[in-house]
Parts: structure tokens; C-alpha cells; sequence
């Protein structure tokens, strides 16, 4: 790493912790209903005129069970409406190229990656998809499944928290004015999920959107609706330039971490990031949101250092593995010239790419640095968009962004699902750290029991068994190895990567993986199913299950969750069960090939 | 399930509204106001050439693989430089194909600059790019090809490298580059009196 690197890096993790607690505190108050912002004299009246179109009550809460069906049934139907959509693509409008419709499997790959904020791409951007598609198909998603995992998150800090509100007592019978305290029904309320889906899109994504989008048409960015640009280039040659209404699309596929391309090369076409100053906010809104969900957590939990000791975790997390990623890629053993009897070969080309790592799949304008760090951002979120193209990454390089999508994208993470992935960890290292003391284990003064214990495993097996059962599936079948770009152990990872990438609903890809093909397109899409909602219920259950357990003051025994201690913990706990779950798989891939390129193997 | 149930009202009700703000109001204001104050970069920086008609795009890479212009990136673009197929070779690091493809290609970048057997060749020359559809070049890798340039142009070298320096781009968030579309076109400016090009 060169010193303007280490600066690039400096200015990124300052700006970056600067805007955590201005956005933890605004989330505060987009997340409440009865919340102020000072743009309620615009929005206002559009939220109210939502609520009574949708027939909701904004202040009436749900308890679990129903902000969960209220999300589950709100996924379905959006998920039917992007595949209605991707279907008939040939006859709606903004189609300039008179693209068909997506195939059946393709489209229910998409429209299930995009509902789940995963944004993998089974298709090809400029090649596959109209205007409208993206415009509305996949758009749609990007805001709504972001607002939606904050309003997942937000439920599961109000379950912990507090909150009065978490207790409502109703009679029903208090009409015939006999309250009978055996017939009282008690609930407990996590919120109101179409408050949280609109306050969300309405108060918090859009503006920044707008601004953002701005910005990057400033920067060169497209936003149009024109046919492809045809040109007969300096030297006389033909070139067909893709266009497009993009600039709208891209500030929310990186601000809620969606990650889906507008074109097929994603945040690498030069119009989808134009400049290395385009780059850096690109970066910077991946992680804005999901950062200050953890001021907003210390916040609601009244425990401030508490919610800074899960940001330093991550923080940890997220240095180590970008430097790392940066080091390789700017490495010393890339592409090494396997020496040959005959010895006429030249010798010196080690020593210029030293110099300037590895740029096989990279850009000029970003270089190594600015290329590792784009792949440690967007796998530490659960965004997926790439700068680069990580299948062509060293191998420890490569190992970086995969194995940080394996940890459950714990790291600052994807908007909401980010949280509570670590919450479901903090959880893991409380229950320890209780074990270890032989205290009753507590979290913020509630105690955590064998249930909480079951549900938070079961988040965390589920996900290893898809990407490991589906990895393993693929590698013993006959359209799982054709749909190869590499042999050898990085053949092992391309599959790999894309279940890693799928269940963590990430959707970056080792992206020489010919996944666009029924049996891919299918496993891939119920993988990321799977990594979406048999991660959500049971956290769903986690929360109504804190909601419902009364506070105790903290006693000499309770472990605190905050401070070093915790911090060190926290981050033990996280990659102790990354390590155990995956290292056997990650063993045959990425390591085994690091030590066969630096002996000059070749595939 | 019954809760399911009485939630897909809403759950309908709220994709359409949401769809009409998100995906109908917003793009339509984004594109008002990148029209109203970035007409040109909306529409895709297009580059107009000498005779008017419109030859590329200043952000887009193309290919150039006469002796008197400066050379792109290899491209895994479609057949190359295809701006509506973009992507990568997405070869690994162990990969036999890649490791032959950038053999073959260093020779090639020597012998057409005229250096020397043993000379260090930057890795942008020979590696392809992510989009292969990189506009720039590496400093370095300008530098190497101004010789050549100059020579078949009949331009002296130090015009050459001052319009290099003409058309790099510096940023603290990443390295220096060239853009070769720019200084191509600027080269055949300035050689035009000399070598009017056919």
C-alpha cells in the first residue's frame, strides 16, 4: 500500500465514523412515527396520503407475528410484481432495444435476488434488461427490500430495548365494562411494519437519493432514456454505447446495499462510477445507513457505549480485512512467470508487477487499493456491487470478500440485516461470556434462556447448510461443474462464492460462474430465499421473545456489554463460528491455491 | 396464516403507491434536473470528431491498434471494446489461459514499442480491465508508448509527453491516468498540419 492509499483509507474511515452518530440520531427519529424531520412540511402530507391509501394505521403495532406476515406478505407481493414484469418486458414500454422477456428461470432469479436485497446477476445488465425493467422491476426492490431490513433491525432493537410500548395490555371485553382480568389479552408490540417501510423509503432513502443521483450525474454518470449510442470510433470501427436512465438507480443500489448492476460490469463501467471520486461515495453510502443503525441501537437501548463497542467490532473487523485484501492485490507473487528449461524468458517481469499488483479485472482510475477496499465494502455489507472483478483477485484477495460474506456480512452489513446478523452474535457472546463466569447469561438486563439460545443457532445453521449443502450439491453435478470459467481450486471457489454470496444475500459473484442457466438460476434463487427469511423469522421470533422479558437492574454479575472486553469478545465470537463453519470448505479452495501459485501451478 | 392473509391488502396497496413514488416520481425528477444542468454527462459525455460526427463517448474506452495512436487496455469486452457488453476475462490467478494471454501479450507490447527483451512492462498494458471498457492508461504506460507515437507522427517526443501530461487525470482517491480516447484525438490535432491523416 503506497501512502496515498493508507491516506484514501484515512479519509474513508474518518468520514465514515463522522456520519454515523448525525445519521443514528435521524434514524431515531424517521423510526418512530411520532418522529420529526425537517422535511415533514414536504413529506408529510405524502405519508399521511399513503397510510390512508393503504388502509393502515401508522400508530397501531404489531406484535411478531404480524410485523412479520405484514413483511412476508408485502415480499410476495413484490416478488410477483418484478417477475410480471421481467416476463413481459418485450411489450412495456422504455424499451428502446426491443429486448424479450426474460426467461422463466432468469426471471424468477431476479425478481427473487432483487425482493431478498441480494441483486445477484444471473443476467446482463445492457444486454438482458429494458429500461422499464429497471427503472421499475428492479428499483422497486432496491427501496423497498433496504427499508424493509431497517424495519427488521429496527423491531428487533425495540424487542430488546425498553420500550413502554412493548407492553399493551387490551380487554376484549372492555365493551361490556367488566374487565376480568383472566380474559385481559396481553401483546407484545415491536412496531408498526408500513410505518417503518414508508418512514423509511419516504424520510430517509429518497432525499439522500436525490442528492446522491446529482451528484453522480455531475461526475458523468447516465440518465437517459435514449436508444444505444451507435459511433464509428477514431479508427473507423463500429461501437454500440450503451445508455440509459442509470443515475436514478445507482445512489439506492449502494445506499441500501442492493448492489445490482445497471450494466453488466456494475460499479466498473465507467458510467456506473465514472470517477475515483464517485468511487469513494459510493463506497461511503454502502456503509452510511448500517453504520449508524449502531448509534441507534445505544440510543434505543439507553447504553450508548454499548452501541459503539458493536461499531468498534466491526470497525476491527473491517480494518483487518481490507488490508489484507489490499495487500495481496498489491502483491508481490502475482502472476509469477512458472520458470522454463529453456531460459530465454525475461526475468524482470516479476519485478514491474511488484510495482503495480495485480490488474487483471481491475481499473485504471482505481487501482489496487481502491479496488481491494471496494471488495471489502461491499462484502462486509451485504451490497455486492463490485469495481472489480473479484473472480480475477489473488487468491488470499479473493478470500477476503468471500470469507466476510460467510461471517454473515456482520460487518457494518447490509441496511438492517447487518444488525441484527450481529445482534444474533452478541447474543452468542453474551450466552458465552455467561458460561464461562457461570452466571446466568444476560443481554441489557433480560435473560437470555435456552429459547433464545435455539433460535439464535438456528439463524446461523441454516445459512451455513445452504451455502455449504448447495456447494457441495454443485460440485457433484454435471451442471454444476460445466458452468466453470476456471479449473483447478479456484474452480471451488467460483461455486463457493456464489452460495456464499446468494444465502448472505450479497450478490457479488466470482463472476466467470456461467450461472445464468436453469439449474444455477433456481438453487441460487432458493438460496437466497432461504438466506433471506429463515434468517428474518427467527430473528423475528428473538425479538418477540425479548419484547415479552422484563429488565432487571444490573447486579455485580451482569456482564457488560460494553468496553474492550465486550468488543474482543464479540469479534472472538464472530470469527470463531466463521472459522469453524467454513475453513474445511475455504481449505480446498482459496488457501490451497494461494500456496500452489506461489510453487507456479497453473490450471 | 390468517394474519398473511389480511396483510396482502396492504402488502398490494403499498407496491403500487411505493412503485409510483420510487420508480415513476423519482426518475422522472433525476432526469429533469441531469437535463436541466448536466445535459452533456446525462446523455453520455459523447465526444464529436473533426468532421462532426459523433466518435466515442470521454468516458467509454475504444480500440486503437494503428502505430500512430496510443493503445488501450486489452479488452474482455464482447470482441473487444463492446460498449454494450461489458465485463471482464474473470480469470483467476491460476489460470493457464491468462498467464499464456499475458505471456503473449508482453512480447508484443515490447517488440511494437521497440523495448528492449528484458524491459519491465506496467501491468495495465497487459492485463484486461473489470468493464473492458477502461478509458485510461496507466502513467507509466503512456510514457513507454510515447516513442512510438512520436516517431510515426513525426512529432517530437517532448510534445508528445507534454500532451500526455495534457490529458492525465490526478486524483487523491486514486492513481494518475491517461485518457487515451482524449490524447488520441489530441495527437492527431497537432500532427494534422504535418501528416494529414486520409
Amino acid at each position: 500500500m503506497h501512502a496515498t492509499d493508507w491516506l484514501q483509507f484515512a479519509l474513508f474511515l474518518g468520514a465514515l465514523t463522522l456520519i454515523t452518530k448525525p445519521l443514528g440520531l435521524y434514524l431515531l427519529q424517521v423510526l418512530d412515527p411520532a418522529g420529526r424531520t425537517w422535511l415533514d412540511p414536504v413529506l408529510k402530507p405524502l405519508e399521511k396520503l399513503t397510510y390512508k391509501l393503504l388502509g393502515v394505521d401508522p400508530r397501531r403495532e404489531q406484535d411478531w407475528k404480524q410485523y412479520t406476515c405484514a413483511m412476508l406478505a408485502f415480499s410476495l407481493a413484490g416478488v410477483v410484481f418484478t417477475y410480471a414484469i421481467l416476463r413481459l418486458q418485450g411489450v412495456l414500454p422504455f424499451n428502446p432495444q426491443g429486448l424479450p422477456g426474460l426467461s422463466h428461470h432468469l426471471a424468477f432469479n431476479t425478481a427473487v435476488s432483487f425482493m431478498t436485497n441480494t441483486n445477484w446477476q444471473s443476467y446482463g445488465g445492457e444486454s438482458t434488461v429494458s429500461y422499464f425493467s429497471q427503472m421499475v422491476g428492479l428499483t422497486f426492490h432496491n427501496f423497498t427490500s433496504a427499508a424493509a431490513g431497517i424495519g427488521i433491525a429496527a423491531a428487533l432493537v425495540r424487542g430488546i430495548s425498553n420500550r413502554k410500548t412493548n407492553f399493551q395490555v387490551r380487554s376484549p371485553n372492555a365493551h361490556d365494562g367488566s374487565p376480568n382480568p383472566t380474559n385481559l389479552e396481553v401483546r407484545f408490540t415491536l412496531g408498526n411494519f408500513w410505518a417503518d417501510l414508508v418512514r423509511c423509503t419516504y424520510y430517509l432513502l429518497l432525499p439522500i437519493c436525490v442528492v446522491f443521483a446529482i451528484f453522480l450525474v455531475s461526475q458523468g454518470m447516465i440518465q437517459n432514456f435514449d436508444p444505444y449510442t451507435k459511433v464509428k470510433t477514431l479508427e473507423g470501427a463500429e461501437q454500440v454505447i450503451a445508455q440509459g436512465p442509470m443515475a436514478s438507480q445507482i445512489p439506492i443500489k449502494m445506499l441500501g446495499t442492493n448492489g445490482g448492476g445497471f450494466m453488466n460490469a456494475n460499479a466498473a463501467h465507467p458510467f456506473e462510477n465514472p470517477t475515483p471520486l464517485s468511487n469513494f461515495f459510493q463506497m461511503l453510502a454502502i456503509l452510511a445507513i448500517g453504520s449508524g443503525l449502531t448509534y441507534y441501537l445505544g440510543r434505543m437501548v439507553k447504553n450508548q457505549a454499548h452501541g459503539w463497542a458493536v461499531w468498534a467490532a466491526m470497525m476491527v473487523l473491517f480494518v483487518g480485512a481490507a488490508v489484507t485484501c489490499a495487500h495481496f492485490e498489491a502483491g508481490e507473487r502475482v502472476f509469477q512467470l512458472v520458470p522454463e528449461t529453456a531460459t530465454t524468458e525475461p526475468t524482470s517481469l516479476e519485478t514491474r508487477f511488484t510495482l503495480d499488483g495485480n490488474m487483471e479485472g481491475k481499473e485504471t482510475r482505481f487501482g489496487t487499493f481502491g479496488s481491494s477496499l471496494f471488495a471489502t465494502v461491499t462484502t462486509a455489507a451485504s451490497c455486492g456491487a463490485v469495481n472489480a472483478m473479484h473472480d480475477s483477485f489473488t487468491p488470499i484477495g479473493g478470500l477476503v470478500p468471500l470469507f466476510l460474506m460467510q461471517l454473515g456480512e456482520v460487518v457494518i452489513g447490509g441496511v438492517g440485516a447487518g444488525l441484527y446478523g450481529m445482534l444474533v452474535f452478541v447474543v452468542l457472546a453474551v450466552f458465552i461470556a455467561g458460561l464461562m463466569v457461570g452466571r446466568t447469561p444476560e443481554y441489557l438486563g433480560k435473560k437470555i434462556q435456552a429459547k433464545e439460545v435455539k433460535l439464535a443457532m438456528l439463524s446461523l445453521l441454516v445459512l451455513t447448510a445452504s451455502i455449504l449443502g448447495f456447494t457441495a450439491w454443485a460440485c457433484v453435478s454435471d451442471w454444476g461443474v460445466v458452468g466453470l470459467n476456471n479449473a483447478g481450486p479456484h474452480g471451488l471457489s467460483e461455486m463457493l462464492y456464489a452460495y456464499s454470496s446468494t444465502t448472505g444475500n450479497n450478490g457479488s459473484a466470482f463472476a466467470g460462474l456461467t450461472a445464468n442457466t436453469p439449474w444455477y438460476n433456481t438453487t441460487l434463487g432458493f438460496a437466497m430465499l432461504i438466506g433471506r427469511f429463515l434468517m428474518i423469522v427467527p430473528v423475528m421470533a428473538l425479538a418477540g421473545s425479548f419484547a415479552a422479558k422484563q429488565a432487571a437492574p444490573a447486579g455485580p454479575g451482569t456482564f457488560p456489554v460494553h468496553g474492550a472486553t465486550f468488543t474482543i469478545l464479540l469479534i472472538g465470537t464472530v470469527l470463531l463460528i466463521g472459522a469453524l463453519n467454513f475453513l474445511p470448505a475455504l481449505a480446498l479452495g482459496p488457501i490451497v491455491e494461494h500456496f500452489l501459485m506461489g510453487k507456479g501451478g497453473l490450471f | 396464516m390468517k394474519t398473511l392473509i389480511t396483510e396482502l391488502r396492504p402488502a398490494i396497496l403499498a407496491t403500487v403507491v411505493l412503485a409510483a413514488v420510487t420508480c415513476g416520481a423519482y426518475p422522472l425528477l433525476i432526469t429533469a434536473i441531469a437535463h436541466t444542468v448536466f445535459k452533456d454527462k446525462a446523455h453520455g459525455s459523447l465526444i464529436t470528431g473533426p468532421n462532426g460526427t459523433v466518435i466515442g463517448s470521454a468516458l467509454i474506452g475504444q480500440n486503437f491498434t494503428a502505430e500512430n495512436h496510443f493503445h488501450p487496455r486489452p479488452s474482455a469486452a464482447g470482441s473487444g471494446y463492446d460498449a454494450a457488453s461489458s465485463g471482464g476475462s474473470n480469470l483467476g490467478p491460476t489460470s493457464q489461459k491468462l498467464h499464456d494471454a499475458i505471456r503473449e501479450r508482453i512480447t508484443a507490447y515490447r517488440t511494437i514499442n521497440g523495448l528492449a527483451a528484458d524491459a519491465p512492462v506496467p501491468a495495465d498494458a497487459v492485463t484486461a480491465s473489470a468493464s473492458g471498457l477502461d478509458p485510461h492508461i496507466s502513467v507509466a504506460n503512456a510514457g513507454l508508448q510515447a516513442a512510438r507515437v512520436a516517431k510515426v507522427r513525426n512529432l517530437s517526443v517532448e510534445k508528445v509527453k507534454e500532451l500526455i501530461a495534457a490529458n492525465t487525470e490526478r486524483s487523491i482517491l486514486g492513481p494518475s491516468v491517461v485518457n487515451v480516447l482524449k490524447v488520441n484525438l489530441d495527437v492527431e490535432r497537432v500532427s494534422q498540419p504535418v501528416s494529414p491523416m486520409p
